[in-house]
């Protein structure tokens, strides 16, 4: 069976890539990935507030309360040396690359065009084969147009296509009011790859210490629609390769990805769940399933149930809700 | 000191005495043994950081650093590394040093080479100070060691090098020491030796014979004997000649120095006039001081000269008598001393007795006449002005024989009277001086800019800065020098071309222009911009600028500070100001030259810090404004007095004084002979440090006193009282119904004391009430002092003129009832959101009206006992703890003499009350021996009763009546604690605290447990847990934290308990209140979130209780009370850990940091971390379960 697949110009053994989460902070976690047949390693994020945050605290406690009371004048040796959580990403990222056969593609996250924007040619130097830019903002402000909040995402793609020459995928999440017009903006703007979609935590609150506290939930196979439609609106109408992700948990749920268009389908909740190992599960699903339904190569398989496909293309658009209503009854 | 122009490669450094010390130290020894004490402790980080980092010393191994449990243990470490043959040092000062007197004999006997490095300090006597003089060094002269002298921070460097030289070659084991906080924490521009220097300077072979004398089992030798009559003598006398060869072995190597090197020393310095009439002999920095007088005297014909001690001890004679200008008449000897009841102090004697020799033995025609002064105790100012009074005695016809500078002693009348406008300063000098807060980072800034002074310009550069006695809100003062001559100037400065206040609320405070100079630049931080600000300045600071034409300039530096990202970190801003107008250097170089060094100090810290500073630098030109002003002063703003009028007479004429910043003006007869002073005396210093206030909604309040529990400035206040006292209340004073049936129909009122808060939020963080309608409100909630502060200075008075509760009435062992005991311990200096003081706040309210403290020197000694006020305080009837410091490593046993004196009188008592029991009448005796103590009624009652026999004493005309009347109070129990942090119950103190806790004595001891030495800035104790970053243990320690608590429990008799505040108040206030009752030693070890923890000090209970939920300070109760009764005697009070300890863990600073300093050692770490908390909980548990009753 050919499972081979291209995503951001990068030959891929097989279409299945675990996404941007905690899995990929420790080196074993990635050797099990890869024995157990992930095509590429996304890395975990490295925050834009984490960048400044972090130098900021440990700045901000080691110097509180010195200089204050002539009998300690610190309170904390002085190490030459500070390993700031970038430097460890880009240390890790070095390593990974060391130990492992497979692309790696590091991700970083951020709504600024500032100088965190200069840890993503730090990523390209340890050795990335590719960026995932992951703009992780919800807009709150009044007079912030959707326009404004597009343009904004449209900046830092371009800066950061002007700092690296790796392929750049923008990870998106679902919340704009032209989606088809925003995606060919940034493929304009030089994204290499779209990655659909992001998913966002929310926030919720805790009844006894009537606290906001953050929600992380994983995913379910049901949250797969979502990329679904999209990619398969966008495949082919847009010069890009598309990375599938939220809600991947079963075979069934990745050739459907593929099928309508994805060049990648990505995983992060099935495998926090079932553990690494679980990728190879999934990929033996994929292969069987060819396997009994004669398929012979994923490229075969790729886009031929996207929108441009099939008989009836308004089945992905607003119809398809109709549609669904009326099947209903 | 000669400086013989040479053109030197060598690198210039701009550092300051301690690190030059440190640095030759760390070169030339293999075993480093080191204990924290002021202000030697640098000298000891700076060694261990090198360490952690792996520099090598002069052979190309990293020395071996280790902290020790006390200073008597580092000298004994250090004599045994000689003995094993290795080069081996320690630093130390004051205490210290007198604890490595007995290892001192040891080493000196057997003649073994080593240089011990000394921050000379005041040692304590009628008060502790942390600032220098020669006492501690003077009390080692029959030790053996020789005693050489540095007075400044490049003879630091250098006569470091010469000491390791001259004890190897000599065998004569040396003590260098130099001035503390003067010298060692003075920064200046100095050259650094090279490794060629150090090399060119010891001798391999010499270190080959160090090495083969010591003790190997090779070649076994007995060293260490004791010794009987017939021999001990003649063998104490075999050294001889080690010490007659000793002093020309130094001069030969100070003489290869100036070979190599290029500066050349003598044993005994002469500088002046070649025929001088008139000298002063001293040692230390203030000779610098005296140089530059003479230096200046001399120039306007005065023949006067100065004799600097370098070589001390051996004193040689020879060398002594070549050096002193044949031409001397007069001479005057200083000391940096004071030895009561001598004939004079050391070098004084030291100079008469070989003056008189050399004059009996023909080597000299005539007799100099010799006086003796003191001068510069504790740091005390020694300027040019009292250089010159000395002279001046001397040039009288009858001089004081023996005298003081410096100081008014109106008592013994000796005192020099100096003329306080004399200056020697150096025209081409620029003198800057800084007034800032700590928390501004003005010190900071300023050690930054004399490191670019002293590295991007040719000048001399130097630094010197003044802390105040506080640890929150504290003032500092920078004073810097820099030009093109080389500064000598060892005192403050007092004649400033610029002047920095970082801080408006000085200008109320402080004379801030003072010591301006005509036409010097004045730079205001200032909320007002260049328009506005002159109508604001008080009428004082108007009348300065206008008198001394100043040129004025503004910036608001806050504003540029939020605008750059800086917060209140206002650093950079003043700094790049200063550069700005000072024109030290062309603008355009300053700014690269501050931006350089911007990168060097953040750059390891992160990008975003450096661009957010660079930033900071770009906003500040555009920001700063020379302000234009009239010719006429138009303020009526007045300075307020500095304590309220109603305050007693002593503080108001003394206490007052300290706290403008005065106190050198006070006279000797203004102060208690025997270091005894007032309580209660930090409620009239009102210091207005807190930005936001607690201000208390009480509609939202559930009345639970948590926010009064938790203050650590007892600045937040709860009564539950009478209504008909809301008579005259004034109009902004809230109060409300009493929630509960003890107090049914009171009024019920939280008062926030809004000039004594330091505004660290605790209140509001434990505060469990939000408000219903809007949840981010509580019951307390922080607003802007400023517009409150009249209002609630009102209200607060108003509050305390209401009666406290009858202690009788009160259900003490509640956290709401013993909030409503008054507390006896108010307004500290602790830092802000401090996590001990609201433990030692509990016990004075619990116990206060009846405790005698010992308290061991630390935080708790600071915040408590150092002037100018202390926050010790007393009730309605004027009792209140009695409060004493004695040393560091003798607390337990300072307070078990208390135990033992205040037992040994009460049984006297008992005795006389019943020999005079007829007199008496029985009833009372009876009641007075057998009256039960047990509860506050009790107590209550017994004090009645012995007012009643003090009323009938008073009636019996015999000896024992009067007998009994001194002793009748300690009828009433006494409560004895002692209190202190864990350097000492761990560490120096360990011994006596065990010896104490065995004792079976009735002493209520009270841990403070901070997990780190926290009054010298957070070095590792046995307290320290595992993995956590601390000084001396810059790799994170490697071992785990000591079970202080399972070692008492071992005794059986011991009531031990182990209390987090932040966790379970409930448990901590019975904790207390069981540990009193119990009628023998109790333990209470009190976990102390601290500012050395690198947390939000605002959260710090909230610490406490993940400190306690992750299982990395489970508490409990061991009452042996309980055993008696057949139950089991140990309470587990915490829960099984369910927070993970990484989780508590890297919410600290201290620990999050190895994880980014060294990430694989972190990791290792906290994995045995977790298996010490997983076995400790198992150990407890067991206990718990565990049928001991």
């Amino acid at each position: 069976m050919d499972l081979t697949t291209k995503y951001l110009g990068l030959d891929l053994k097989n279409p299945i890539v675990p996404s941007a989460g905690p899995l990929s902070k420790s080196l074993d976690n990635v050797r099990i990935l890869e024995d157990s047949g992930a095509s590429a390693i996304v890395m975990f994020s490295l925050f834009e507030e984490q960048i400044a945050h972090e130098a900021a605290e440990l700045e901000h406690y080691l110097s509180y309360g010195t200089e204050s009371y002539a009998e300690s004048l610190t309170y904390f040796p002085s190490p030459s040396e500070y390993n700031l959580g970038p430097d460890e990403y880009i240390e890790l990222i070095h390593k990974i690359k060391q130990s492992v056969n497979i692309p790696v593609i590091g991700s970083i996250n951020g709504i600024t065009t500032g100088g965190w924007l200069e840890y993503a040619k730090k990523i390209e130097q340890a050795g990335a084969d590719a960026l995932e830019l992951n703009i992780y903002y919800i807009p709150t402000d009044l007079k912030l147009t959707s326009l404004d909040v597009e343009n904004r995402y449209i900046e830092i793609l371009s800066a950061l296509k002007q700092i690296i020459r790796i392929p750049i995928a923008v990870k998106l999440s679902p919340y704009f009011s032209s989606f088809a017009n925003f995606a060919s903006r940034l493929v304009n703007a030089g994204a290499d790859g779209l990655v659909l979609f992001n998913r966002f935590y929310q926030p919720d609150i805790n009844l006894e210490s009537l606290e906001v506290e953050p929600n992380i939930t994983f995913s379910s196979s049901n949250e797969i629609k979502l990329p679904l439609r999209w990619i398969a609106i966008l495949y082919s109408r847009l010069k890009c390769s598309f990375a599938a992700t939220s809600g991947v948990y079963t075979p069934e749920d990745a050739i459907k990805l593929l099928m309508v268009g994805s060049d990648v389908v990505m995983m992060c909740s099935a495998l926090l769940k079932n553990g690494p190992r679980y990728l190879k599960s999934v990929l033996d699903g994929i292969d069987k399933w060819m396997f009994e339904h004669e398929y012979t190569s994923v490229q075969q398989m790729k886009g031929s149930m996207s929108q441009k496909s099939i008989l009836d293309p308004a089945a992905f658009e607003r119809a398809n809700y109709m549609k669904a209503l009326n099947r209903f009854k | 000191m000669e400086n013989i122009k040479t053109k030197s490669n060598r690198k210039m450094v701009t550092i300051d005495g301690n690190e030059a010390a440190a640095y030759v130290a760390y070169k030339l020894n293999e075993v480093i043994a080191i204990y924290p004490i002021t202000p030697s402790s640098n000298m000891g980080e700076w060694a261990d950081d090198w360490a952690a980092q792996g520099k090598k010393n002069l052979w190309g191994t990293v020395p071996s650093v280790t902290e020790m449990q006390s200073e008597g243990g580092a000298a004994g470490a250090v004599h045994g590394a000689l003995q094993a043959g290795a080069l081996s040092t320690t630093f130390t000062a004051s205490q210290g040093l007198l604890l490595m007197i007995p290892n001192m004999f040891k080493i000196a006997g057997e003649l073994t080479s080593t240089v011990f490095h000394v921050s000379a300090r005041a040692v304590a006597t009628h008060a502790l100070s942390i600032f220098g003089d020669h006492s501690d060094v003077m009390a080692t002269r029959s030790t053996g060691f020789a005693l050489l002298s540095s007075n400044s921070v490049q003879e630091v460097m250098d006569m470091a090098l010469i000491a390791q030289a001259s004890t190897l070659e000599s065998r004569v084991p040396f003590l260098h020491f130099f001035d503390g906080f003067r010298t060692s924490h003075e920064v200046m521009k100095i050259e650094q030796l090279s490794d060629d220097d150090l090399r060119s300077m010891i001798s391999d072979e010499l270190i080959i014979e160090h090495r083969k004398r010591a003790l190997s089992p090779d070649r076994p030798v007995l060293r260490g004997t004791a010794q009987n009559p017939d021999v001990f003598f003649q063998a104490r006398e075999a050294c001889n000649p080690y010490y007659k060869a000793c002093p020309d072995i130094v001069q030969k190597v100070m003489d290869k120095f100036a070979t190599v090197v290029g500066r050349k020393y003598k044993l005994f310095d002469y500088f002046g006039d070649p025929d001088a009439e008139y000298i002063i002999i001293m040692m230390g920095s203030g000779a610098e001081t005296a140089h530059e007088t003479v230096e200046y005297l001399n120039k306007q014909g005065e023949k006067v000269g100065l004799l600097k001690v370098r070589l001390y001890r051996p004193f040689s004679a020879k060398h002594f008598i070549q050096s002193l200008p044949k031409s001397v008449k007069k001479i005057a000897v200083l000391d940096r001393t004071k030895e009561p009841g001598a004939n004079g102090e050391p070098l004084y004697l030291d100079v008469i007795t070989t003056l008189a020799e050399a004059y009996n033995n023909g080597e000299i025609s005539n007799l100099p006449k010799t006086i003796s002064g003191r001068y510069g105790l504790s740091s005390k100012e020694f300027t040019p002005a009292m250089v010159k009074a000395v002279f001046d005695e001397l040039r009288k016809e009858k001089p004081k024989a023996r005298f003081v500078v410096g100081i008014k002693d109106d008592v013994s009348n000796n005192s020099l009277e100096y003329d306080p406008n004399f200056s020697t300063e150096n025209e081409n000098t620029i003198r800057a001086m800084f007034y800032g807060l700590g928390a501004d980072g003005t010190v900071g800034a300023n050690k930054n800019s004399i490191k670019i002074i002293g590295e991007d310009t040719d000048y001399y550069a130097q630094g010197y800065f003044v802390y105040d006695s506080k640890k929150s809100g504290s003032t500092t003062t920078s004073h810097l020098r820099f030009g093109p001559s080389p500064i000598h100037s060892t005192y403050l400065i007092t004649k400033a071309n610029f002047i920095a206040c970082h801080q408006w609320v000085f200008l109320e405070k402080y004379d801030i222009l003072k010591y301006a100079v005509p036409g010097a630049t004045f730079l205001l931080n200032s909320i007002y911009n260049k328009d506005e600000v002159w109508d604001k300045l008080p009428r004082v600071v108007q009348e300065q600028i206008i008198n001394k034409k100043l040129k004025f300039y503004v910036i608001d530096a806050y504003e540029v500070a939020n605008k750059t990202g800086m917060g209140g970190r206002i650093n950079t801003i003043m700094q790049t100001c200063f550069f700005a107008i000072s024109g030290v250097l062309p603008r355009d170089q300053a700014i690269e030259a501050i931006k350089n060094s911007i990168k060097k100090t953040y750059g390891k810290k992160g990008d975003q810090i450096v661009q957010k500073n660079f930033e900071a630098v770009d906003q500040t030109l555009a920001n700063l404004f020379e302000v234009k002003y009239p010719d006429k002063v138009t303020s009526k703003i007045e300075m307020p007095p500095v304590v309220s009028d109603k305050a007693p007479e002593f503080i108001k004429e003394v206490t007052a004084m300290m706290i403008a910043g005065n106190g050198d003006d006070i006279p000797v007869s203004k102060l208690p002979v025997d270091g005894t002073f007032p309580v209660a005396s930090a409620q009239w210093e009102k210091r207005n440090i807190a930005l936001e206030i607690p201000v208390w909604d009480e509609k939202t309040c559930i009345q639970c006193n948590k926010c009064v529990l938790v203050c650590p400035h007892a600045a937040i206040r709860v009564k539950a009282y009478d209504p008909k006292y809301l008579e005259n209340v004034p109009p902004t004073f809230k109060y409300t119904d009493y929630k509960g049936s003890e107090y049914k129909g009171y009024k019920y009122t939280i008062q926030v004391a809004p000039e004594d808060c330091t505004g660290c939020g605790l209140c509001v963080e434990v505060c469990p009430a939000k408000n219903k309608t809007e949840v981010k409100l509580k019951a307390i909630n922080m607003m802007p002092q400023p517009p409150l502060r009249e209002s609630e200075r009102i209200n607060y008075e108003f509050f305390l003129n209401i009666p406290d509760l009858d202690r009788r009435q009160i259900k003490i062992d509640t956290v709401k009832g013993s909030q409503f005991l008054r507390p006896l311990f108010e307004y500290s200096g602790a830092c802000s959101g401090c996590g001990e003081t609201p433990y030692v706040k509990l016990v004075s309210q619990l116990f206060g009206d009846r405790a005698v403290i010992a308290n061991a020197t630390g935080c708790s000694s600071i915040y408590g006992g150092n002037l100018p006020t202390t926050p010790w305080a007393v009730d309605a009837n004027g009792r209140g703890p009695a409060w004493s410091n004695s040393l560091f490593e003798d607390n337990a046993e300072f307070g078990m003499g208390m135990r033992l004196s205040i037992d040994k009188q009460t049984q006297m008592a008992k005795e006389l009350v019943k020999e005079l029991a007829s007199e008496i009448g029985e009833k009372l005796v009876d009641e007075l021996l057998n009256a039960k103590q047990d509860d506050e009624a009790g107590i209550y009652d017994q004090r009645a009763r012995v007012e009643e026999l003090k009323k009938k004493l008073e009636t019996i005309n015999k000896p024992q009546a009067k007998n009994l009347l001194a002793l009748a109070d300690n009828l009433v129990k006494k409560s004895v604690w002692i209190i202190g942090g864990d350097g000492w119950a761990y560490d120096i103190g360990y011994g006596g605290l065990d010896h104490v806790i065995a004792s079976g004595k009735n002493v209520n001891i009270l841990v403070l447990d901070t997990e780190v030495y926290s009054n010298t800035g957070g070095q590792m104790s046995k307290a320290t847990f595992r993995g956590a970053v601390a000084k001396f243990a810059a790799g994170g320690k490697p071992t785990a934290k000591k079970d202080l608590a399972a070692l008492a429990i071992t005794y059986g008799t011991v009531y031990v308990a182990k209390v987090a505040m932040g966790y379970n108040d409930l448990q901590t206030v019975k904790a207390f209140i069981e540990a009193e009752a119990y009628d023998g030693p109790s333990l209470i070890i009190a976990y102390s979130h601290c500012i050395a923890h690198g947390i939000n000090m605002e959260k710090g209970m909230v610490q406490q209780k993940n400190a306690v939920e992750s299982g990395y300070f489970p508490i409990f109760r061991y009452n042996p009370a309980l055993a008696a009764q057949g139950q089991n005697p140990f309470k587990l009070d915490s829960k099984e850990p369910k927070v993970k300890l990484e989780d508590f863990l890297y919410s600290e600073t201290r620990y999050k940091m190895l994880t980014k300093s060294k990430p694989e050692d972190a990791k290792v770490l906290l994995e045995l971390a977790e298996k010490d908390v997983k076995n400790k909980w198992i150990l407890y548990e067991t206990l718990a379960k565990a049928n001991m009753g």
